[in-house]
């Protein structure tokens, strides 16, 4: 494995590509002062852009380290938004634990509760799972793309096992109606959107100690920079696999309860739709990048979003779909891109 | 169910078996002969068959609120060229490829100089907007409500309860034709460079090969052939809406075909189409909750996984064939020496 350029930026790497971010949102604030752009719809992209985050981030610590597309992620999240309702709905409320609109929020303390389980398990079924599959497969040694496509298999009985367990219907964790923060701009914002938010800002900021101050964080990313390397220097690159299943599994679970809270309802499907955002959010920052899924999900999130203010919602996607495919064309290695 | 009843199914199941195998064959030219990794079959699947029906559908009826665009009747209104519908046919079919290999050309233009698995996410992106826009814009090809007028190929030239095994007949023809053209083009000069690309890029490079140029005419020839797969399909089904190209049934299934038939080798490729389709169709006879339909996804999704772990090669797999001299035993050598 030969690669040129800097090599400590992989994972982490400057922020100073970064200004032109920055600039946008500034415009898009000047905008919205002069009510072009209803600023309402860009604070909600930023709560969406929050949730595409986590997942991008796992998807990028996958990619960054196992060096695939791994796309079962859509459907990680999927996973996790069901056991979660599992806790809330079935398991929790048995043993007397049930309880809706906590403080401001329309969900009860139970969802403290599970979402460390839904964590746990998550990062269960997915160790488990490269345990029964990936590992095999790194062992016989096959391509990047035979581990894309097994995980395009797992992506798909996934969401069957859902879709077996809990049918087609769509659910709702236990919720009390709550009324909306009213802020100057006419920006109006559910309240639950403040715990994603804050959740979201509290676990990249874990993930970025964890990356750079502790031990494991940095054989991390001495792996994702060269794996060969990192195992001559006595790193147990088996052991990272297992913890970048393990944070990349957790950051998915979380993301799909957030999103569950997010759009208020579960839908067997609503993992797959978000892979498309997912994956323009690791394009636009750069494959293997975590800086760059942060900002390149917050920019998808907005742009997704601002998008219905003159579109049919239905597009957004598609618009996500252009914006990577101008990425791709301009920039084909992402605002952040490290050489590769 | 008496045994014309039981013929008439075989011969439904045969015709969708038949039109799999063809996008199979396609996928094969991608997957099998260059290693190109499209999960957005649905995209191309889509485009086909609305292509094809929109160019041979009649014009719509505004008492149904129907509303697509090129007013339909296309073979009357076009005074010169009135071919009438059987012909028209062909025409459609050639559109429908052209069409596919055209959104080909501009995403594997964008994304064939990159690494893989951004064709991957280009084509899951491309199938997801093309479902999406044919959904939202009515005036396109009538929204969610629809084609449902679709003619028949041959239409009237036998009883309707005989149809099928004409149009069995004629999606037979068309997938031994493809047959024949995919065959030899991988084995030509041609197709062995798209297997030199797929075992090593690097070195195929270095040998002077245009390896962009290749890709790009390989993902434009299997995109085509998913066209005409998707004009058969408007044609026997004579009914699509956006929900017909589910990637479940119009993406996913068509790789548990290729993979459990075995990529690399055409033959395989259709077998695989009839083996899974079988096993799809055969699994709503089953009793008790093993008939549920959502059962299918976590079956085409482990088929998938179990192929790639105990069975890589697929049932048939492909032959490793260097040289058809290289197989001559020591002893007959040319007779010079």
């Amino acid at each position: 494995m030969t690669t040129s350029g800097p090599q400590t930026q992989r994972l982490i790497p400057k922020w100073s590509a970064g200004y032109s971010v920055v600039a946008g949102f500034l415009i898009l604030l000047v905008l919205g002062l002069f009510s072009i752009v209803k600023m309402e719809l860009v604070v909600n992209g930023l709560f969406l852009g929050a949730i595409i985050a986590l997942g991008a981030i796992g998807l990028s610590l996958i990619y960054g380290i196992l060096n695939f597309a791994h796309l079962a992620q859509g459907d990680f999240m999927t996973l996790g938004a069901y056991i979660a309702l599992f806790f809330l709905g079935t398991l929790l409320p048995g043993m007397g634990l049930e309880s809706s609109g906590l403080g401001p929020f329309t969900f009860g303390y139970p969802v403290f509760i599970a979402l460390p389980l839904t964590i746990l398990a998550m990062v269960a079924i997915a160790i488990g799972l490269d345990v029964l599959i990936y590992r095999r497969l790194r062992r016989r040694g096959v391509g990047r793309v035979v581990l894309a496509m097994t995980s395009l298999g797992l992506a798909i009985g996934l969401r069957g096992i859902v879709q077996v367990i809990w049918g087609g219907d769509t659910y709702q964790y236990p919720r009390l109606s709550k009324a909306f923060y009213q802020l100057p701009m006419g920006i109006r914002i559910p309240p639950d959107n403040l715990f994603i938010g804050v959740l979201a800002i509290v676990l990249v900021v874990v993930l970025y100690l964890f990356l750079t101050r502790t031990k494991l964080g940095k054989a991390m990313r001495a792996t994702s920079d060269n794996m060969d390397l990192a195992r001559v220097s006595g790193i147990n690159t088996e052991n990272i696999i297992k913890w970048t299943w393990a944070l990349s599994a957790g950051l998915a679970a979380t993301a799909g309860v957030l999103l569950a809270i997010f759009q208020a309802q579960l839908l067997p499907i609503m993992g797959w739709r978000l892979l498309i955002l997912l994956f323009a959010s690791v394009i636009l920052g750069g494959i293997g990048n975590l800086y760059g899924a942060l900002v390149g999900a917050l920019v998808i999130g907005v742009a997704a979003e601002v998008s219905t203010q003159w579109l049919n919602p239905a597009y957004k996607i598609v618009i996500v779909f252009v914006i990577m495919i101008a990425t791709l064309l301009i920039r084909p290695k992402g605002i952040f891109g490290v050489k590769d | 169910m008496d045994l014309s009843g039981i013929i008439g199914y075989i011969t439904g199941f045969a015709i969708m078996a038949v039109i799999y195998a063809i996008f199979s064959l396609g996928l094969n030219v991608h997957w099998g002969y260059t290693g190109l990794f499209n999960i957005g079959i649905a995209g191309f699947f889509a485009l086909g068959a609305y292509t094809s029906a929109l160019l041979t559908t009649a014009s719509p009826d505004p008492l149904m609120f129907e509303d697509y665009i090129f007013g339909g009747d296309l073979p009357t209104r076009l005074g010169f060229w009135n071919l009438g519908i059987d012909l028209w046919f062909f025409v459609a079919l050639i559109a429908a490829a052209l069409v596919c290999g055209i959104v080909a050309l501009f995403i594997g233009f964008l994304t064939l100089r990159l690494k893989e698995d951004y064709l991957a996410i280009a084509t899951l992106g491309i199938a997801e907007s093309v479902r999406i826009i044919f959904l939202n814009e009515k005036w396109l090809a009538n929204g969610s409500k629809g084609l449902y007028r679709i003619p028949k190929f041959l239409g009237e030239l036998v009883s309707p309860q005989y149809y099928d095994y004409l149009y069995l007949g004629v999606v037979v023809a068309i997938l031994i034709v493809l047959y024949i053209a995919v065959n030899r083009t991988v084995k030509s000069p041609w197709g062995r460079v798209l297997k030199a690309i797929r075992e090593d890029e690097l070195t195929t490079q270095a040998s002077g090969k245009n390896v962009f140029n290749f890709k790009l005419q390989s993902f434009i020839f299997g995109a085509a052939i998913m066209g005409i797969g998707g004009a058969l399909y408007a044609h026997n089904v004579r009914f699509v809406d956006p929900v017909t190209f589910d990637p479940l049934l119009a993406t996913f299934i068509i790789w548990t075909m290729l993979m459990v038939g075995g990529s690399g080798n055409n033959k395989g490729a259709i077998l695989g189409a009839l083996v899974v389709w079988g096993i799809w169709t055969g699994t709503q006879f089953l009793p008790g909750f093993l008939s549920d339909p959502n059962l299918r996804y976590v079956m085409v999704g482990l088929l998938i996984i179990v192929v790639i772990l105990l069975r890589p090669g697929g049932i048939l797999g492909e032959k490793r064939v260097i040289s058809r001299l290289s197989e001559t035993q020591p002893g007959d050598a040319s007779p010079e020496i």
